[in-house]
């Protein structure tokens, strides 16, 4: 129980740690840090490293690194380009560090990924995902052309998965190389007739930790599971009051656990169903859910929670975080049975991460 | 030398900041944006985007005109300023 859980959290105003001991019952705010920059994902490396992607009006899109816990940061976008004759990178979404901590991954707006294997110092585009021959057809949904999805296997690195708005999901096995779209099964309810091969508004993918072959999304049209690494998908939305939400959680040790939390339909607000805060888990892989509310606010509470904005902690039990659009965070350290608001007043929530640090 | 003035928002990217106010033999405005570059590396980056231009949002005034033009010339009497765009919210 020496260890410290930080919840890490990205907003449209520079970034802030939230930092508790392992009973995740007292918190410290720190920041802002990268004041005033807009921070799409903040992470921790599994060498200590803080992680920033950011996107200013200003000066563009960078990724910002601290090597002592936020104190100072440095930042570069050196590589971070589709050249002089393509269309400028304006954001970063997702930071992915692989497991070993040889490489981070970064997915970009416009879509595309980028990788680092010098700690963020330089980067180089995957340029195999944008020669897909679907990229010509790709359009920008509500939130812009954005690769918000990075699903690394853990037991081989040239395997990977993405997801991108309104594209949909893709997987790579050598590399980045090559890709395939992977959105069998997953509707699109904005085209006619049957679903295309792509076009699929995946709104945030993860990988089930324990097994490579095991993907779950959270999608414009539904929340699915994939076993088959996916090839094909099967919806889960089931017992859900809404199939529209943005993020998702997995738990690391039980993968059959998830968490979700549903919003009112994309043509209606976009918040939480009713003003009525609500996560909602499932214990058998999306087969049913159960609406956990117990601390939340039930009236009156017309929060949105945005597609990065969910995390779970590696304790047990699990702690499971979610941050709004209208700057509080909520926690929760018992997978989601009772929540407490662990910051409020913050600027918009974008990103919110779970790490744990020796104290 | 061109007298070059930077924005506090610019300058505070770098571990190592330029300071505020200096003074470059650059013969033109995209020349200054190397030379800069050369001493504080990624700060080209920050100040250009692909074609290569001036980010849009970045204005940079010489003698007091704005200006977009990379080649346009400096002289040993020049002073420019660079200034992010004003913004709401």
């Amino acid at each position: 129980m020496s260890d410290r859980i930080e919840v890490l959290v990205g907003t449209k105003k520079g970034a802030f740690i939230l930092d508790s001991d392992a009973t995740r019952q007292q918190w410290r705010v720190r920041g802002p840090f990268v004041d005033g920059w807009p921070v799409h994902h903040l992470v921790r490396a599994g060498d200590g490293a803080l992680y920033a992607g950011a996107g200013s009006p200003w000066y563009g899109a960078t990724v910002f690194r601290s090597d002592d816990n936020g104190e100072t940061w440095s930042q570069s976008s050196a590589g971070l380009t589709y050249g002089d004759d393509g269309p400028k990178v304006t954001n970063i979404w997702h930071l992915a560090p692989t497991p070993d901590g040889r490489t981070i991954y970064a997915g970009v707006e416009p879509a595309g990924l980028f990788r680092s294997d010098d700690r963020g110092d330089t980067w180089t585009h995957v340029a195999g995902l944008r020669e897909h021959p679907s990229q010509p057809e790709w359009q920008p949904g509500n939130g812009g052309l954005i690769l918000h999805s990075i699903a690394l296997d853990p037991q081989d690195p040239k395997h990977m998965w993405v997801g991108i708005s309104s594209v949909g999901a893709f997987e790579t096995t050598d590399g980045g190389e090559t890709w395939e779209t992977r959105n069998k099964g997953v509707r699109a309810d904005f085209y006619p007739g049957d679903p295309p091969e792509f076009g699929q508004c995946v709104h945030k993918m993860l990988i089930d930790p324990t097994d490579p072959d095991r993907l779950i999304q959270q999608n414009h049209c539904g929340v699915y599971r994939s076993d088959d690494g996916g090839s094909s998908w099967t919806e889960i939305t089931n017992n859900l009051p809404s199939d529209f939400g943005f993020p998702m959680a997995v738990h690391h040790e039980r993968p059959e656990t998830l968490w979700v939390i549903p919003h009112s339909a994309p043509e209606a607000g976009r918040h939480m169903i009713d003003g009525h805060a609500a996560v909602w888990r499932s214990r058998d892989r999306g087969d049913t859910w159960q609406q956990l509310d117990a601390g939340l606010p039930i009236e009156n509470a017309y929060l949105t929670v945005l597609r990065e904005a969910m995390a779970t902690d590696r304790l047990d039990p699990v702690g499971v975080y979610f941050g709004t659009s209208t700057g509080q965070v909520f926690g929760s350290n018992d997978e989601g049975d009772r929540w407490s608001l662990i910051a409020d007043f913050l600027p918009d929530v974008w990103s919110v991460e779970a790490a744990q640090v020796a104290s | 030398m061109a007298a070059v003035y930077l924005p506090r928002s610019l300058v505070t990217l770098f571990l190592n900041p330029p300071p505020r106010h200096l003074s470059l033999e650059s013969e033109t405005l995209g020349q200054l944006v190397s030379d800069l570059d050369a001493r504080w590396p990624g700060i080209a980056d920050r100040l250009l985007e692909p074609g290569p231009l001036i980010r849009e949002h970045i204005n940079v005034f010489i003698d007091g005109e704005r200006e977009r033009s990379l080649a346009a010339p400096l002289s040993s009497s020049s002073v420019v300023h660079v200034i992010p765009a004003v913004a709401g919210g």
